[in-house]
């Protein structure tokens, strides 16, 4: 026998050569095997040591490398893994939620989101949010056919072709829609006549949020499909963590209306994975205490979060003549002494300002005064650039 | 000396590196042709009276070429500012080139109308709010969409809706008399319960002692310590060698776990403790379990080990209070 440092490769007879190659080959296969044989002969009979080498035998993955940071987890997940979980994910939960959180703070968060009041339970559960699914101008049969299918996918929803054209900015049908008392606006993006993003709107007051989409898959295409129904559909929403996450997960969670109606088994899924959303929809059947089977409906798409922003869309009144420079006069103003106070005196005087201005141009159209405006300037709560992802262990969601 | 004969019959017959061929026509790429014509009338070399309009930052000038400076170049166009107004821009021009051609005081003058439309329309562009145009950056999306795959891989849908599912089935989300659920199955699940649930009054104290143990010595020799659920789960697991498919599976039934646990204490708010304790217990229990009896074979073992999963507290919650409408709301 060889030792072990011979190298086959030294050897300068070819057949030789191989010969002696396959046979250490065959060698190292039949050694190996014999390894997880025993190894599984052990663990057969002891099924605390099978345990104990598969705690040991934890792969390194981006999840679970995943670095902590405070600014944007809700909760440290590397020692308290549990403590972080129950907001996560899962429609009881997010909505439930909270009290018993152990981090206050994302609690307090979450119950003072502009999504709270869908979760508090003033909604009437039997009717379904009303959902504006339109397109970007000029759309194609691509996009009216992944719209068509978004509209069987969200109970309350319903497609409007896009009108071309001055008047029809997203911020204006954000305002518009919201005066008629839909709580949604899907903007569906084309771009070389694939869709390519969608803007999601919580009306009336936002917050906006843009999402790429990608890998769409019509339910067409997915083979052994099966059918949807009417019903209302269950909600898994799995690993969504961070203050972001868990608003675009709430603000999934309100496209839907809040009690699902179980006996269509239907159930839809935004699984959130390093930042990728993915979004499925399944018919599920119990066989077994453990076993669900399930069949997808369909359709597929995977999102991917780029902005989010905190009101409507804006609409830029660019052709408006800019203020003229105010000085400020420091005599109606010495009552506060605090430092933050002036601040914040002026943030409403400035909203004061807008305010009015809206308040004229609704009067000049003579419309109701509860008419929702959209802002004129956007203002981004998060944005997604490049260099945010050259740690491949940050996530965001 | 100028002589523009010369000049065109170079340019025409030989090269002129402003021409531009195509079958049909050529064109010329001088800055200071009036109409992007190669030909005699147009050519700005070859003609020595000649004259063009062109705009420079939204102001129009006349540009008018006087032959007696050819010897410097750079002075040789002299540039009349043309006035804001259109018809007054035009008397300029009639002003400006009384001794030229006609052909070039109508190229000027077509060329002041067509600039101004230009100049009009970019301005109105300017204050109408228009989608932005973003450029495609092949790199970022080939990278993304390798990122998106191997997530997709990552995640296990199929697995972690399954597991969810099931969790909310034993955990009882879906009610007393759930609609979604074969009457079969869930004979099942309540006769797990019952069966856990005699069990458990031993085990619970144990279970307890054993976590106390686990938070103390947090690297005993099983390495037990914070990550205990994930040994769970993944013994329960169909003996999948993938160590971390069985780690993720983990984390979300434990997730759920936790989830639905927290729901039911938020139904019945008789114990304010965190779930995370419960779930602890738990677990604690079920490992219990899963040492006191040591089956030989691994499929009654599995189903023996499988028992005490389900948990045992929500029994108790649930039943003293009902699935009400109110809570199912809340959901």
């Amino acid at each position: 026998m060889p030792t072990s440092r011979f190298e086959p490769s030294t050897i300068k007879n070819k057949m030789k050569r191989e010969e002696i190659a396959r046979k250490l080959k065959k060698q190292k296969g039949q050694s190996k095997l014999q390894k997880r044989l025993a190894q599984a002969k052990v663990e057969a009979d002891n099924p605390a040591a099978k345990k104990r080498r598969q705690l040991e035998n934890v792969l390194k993955t981006l999840d679970n490398m995943r670095e902590y940071d405070p600014s944007i987890l809700t909760a440290n997940p590397a020692p308290t893994q549990p403590d972080s979980d129950p907001s996560q994910n899962s429609q009881p939960v997010a909505s439930s939620s909270s009290n018993q959180q152990p981090t206050d703070e994302s609690a307090a968060d979450i119950s003072a989101d502009p999504f709270a009041s869908y979760f508090s339970g003033d909604v009437d559960p039997t009717i379904p949010p009303k959902v504006l699914v339109t397109t970007s101008q000029k759309a194609t049969r691509v996009t009216y056919e992944f719209c068509e299918e978004l509209v069987s996918v969200f109970p309350g929803a319903e497609l409007i072709r896009r009108k071309k054209g001055k008047g029809f900015e997203m911020g204006r049908i954000a305002g518009w829609a919201a005066g008629r008392e839909y709580t949604h606006l899907m903007v569906v993006n084309e771009d070389m006549k694939k869709p390519n993003a969608v803007t999601i709107v919580y009306l009336p007051h936002g917050p906006t949020a843009y999402f790429k989409l990608s890998s769409i898959e019509l339910t067409q295409k997915i083979s052994g499909h099966a059918r949807p129904t009417a019903h209302f559909p269950e909600l898994v929403m799995n690993g969504f963590v961070t203050r972001l996450g868990h608003t675009v997960g709430r603000m999934f969670q309100t496209l839907f209306p809040p009690m699902p109606e179980f006996q269509g088994r239907q159930v839809v899924t935004l699984h959130n994975q390093r930042d990728f959303l993915f979004f499925r929809r399944h018919r599920y059947a119990f066989r077994s205490v453990e076993k669900v089977q399930l069949q997808e409906i369909g359709p597929r798409f995977t999102l991917k979060l780029r902005s989010l922003r905190k009101g409507l869309p804006a609409v830029k009144n660019l052709g408006e003549i800019s203020k003229n420079l105010e000085f400020d006069i420091f005599e109606d103003e010495k009552p506060e002494n605090s430092d933050v106070q002036p601040r914040e005196d002026e943030d409403i005087a400035e909203q004061g300002d807008g305010e009015d201005a809206d308040a004229g141009a609704t009067q000049a159209s003579s419309v109701e005064s509860k008419k929702v405006l959209p802002p004129k300037e956007d203002e981004y709560v998060w944005m997604w650039k490049p260099e945010l992802e050259t740690t491949r262990r940050t996530f965001f969601l | 000396m100028q002589s523009d004969d010369v000049i065109w019959s170079v340019i025409n017959q030989q090269f002129c590196s402003y021409k531009v061929k195509t079958t049909t026509q050529n064109f010329c790429r001088n800055e200071y042709n009036a109409t992007g014509l190669c030909n005699r009338q147009s050519c700005p070399l070859a003609n020595s009276r000649y004259a063009t309009v062109r705009e420079k930052e939204g102001v129009l000038y006349l540009y008018v070429k006087t032959i007696e400076r050819a010897h410097t170049p750079k002075n040789m166009w002299e540039r009349i500012k043309l006035s804001n107004n259109y018809s007054k821009a035009l008397e300029q021009i009639d002003k400006e080139l009384i001794h030229w051609p006609n052909f070039l005081i109508h190229k000027c003058k077509q060329r002041v109308t067509k600039i101004t439309q230009y100049l009009i329309k970019m301005r109105r562009m300017k204050l109408r709010q228009e989608p932005k145009l973003v450029g495609v950056k092949k790199k970022l999306d080939r990278r993304e969409a390798t990122r998106e795959r191997k997530a997709l891989s990552a995640a296990k849908l199929e697995k972690s809706i399954a597991a969810e599912l099931l969790e909310r089935l034993k955990s009882k989300a879906y009610g007393d008399a759930p609609l979604n659920v074969n009457e079969d199955v869930w004979r099942q699940v309540l006769d797990r319960e019952r069966a856990s649930q005699e069990g458990v009054d031993i085990e619970d104290e144990e279970s307890e002692e054993e976590e106390e143990d686990e938070e103390e010595l947090e690297e005993e020799e099983e390495g037990w310590g914070d990550r205990e659920f994930v040994s769970d789960v993944s013994g329960d697991e169909d003996e999948d060698e993938d160590g971390l498919s069985d780690l993720e599976e983990a984390f979300s039934s434990q997730e759920e776990g936790s989830s639905s646990e927290e729901d039911n204490n938020h139904d019945s708010d008789s114990d304010s403790e965190s779930g995370e304790t419960k779930s602890k217990v738990a677990l604690g229990k079920r490992k219990a379990a899963g040492k006191s009896q040591k089956p030989p074979r691994k499929g009654p073992e599995k189903k023996a080990r499988r028992g005490p999963r389900v948990e045992v507290e929500y029994e108790h919650e649930m039943e003293s209070v009902p699935l009400t409408k109110d809570v199912l709301r809340n959901w």
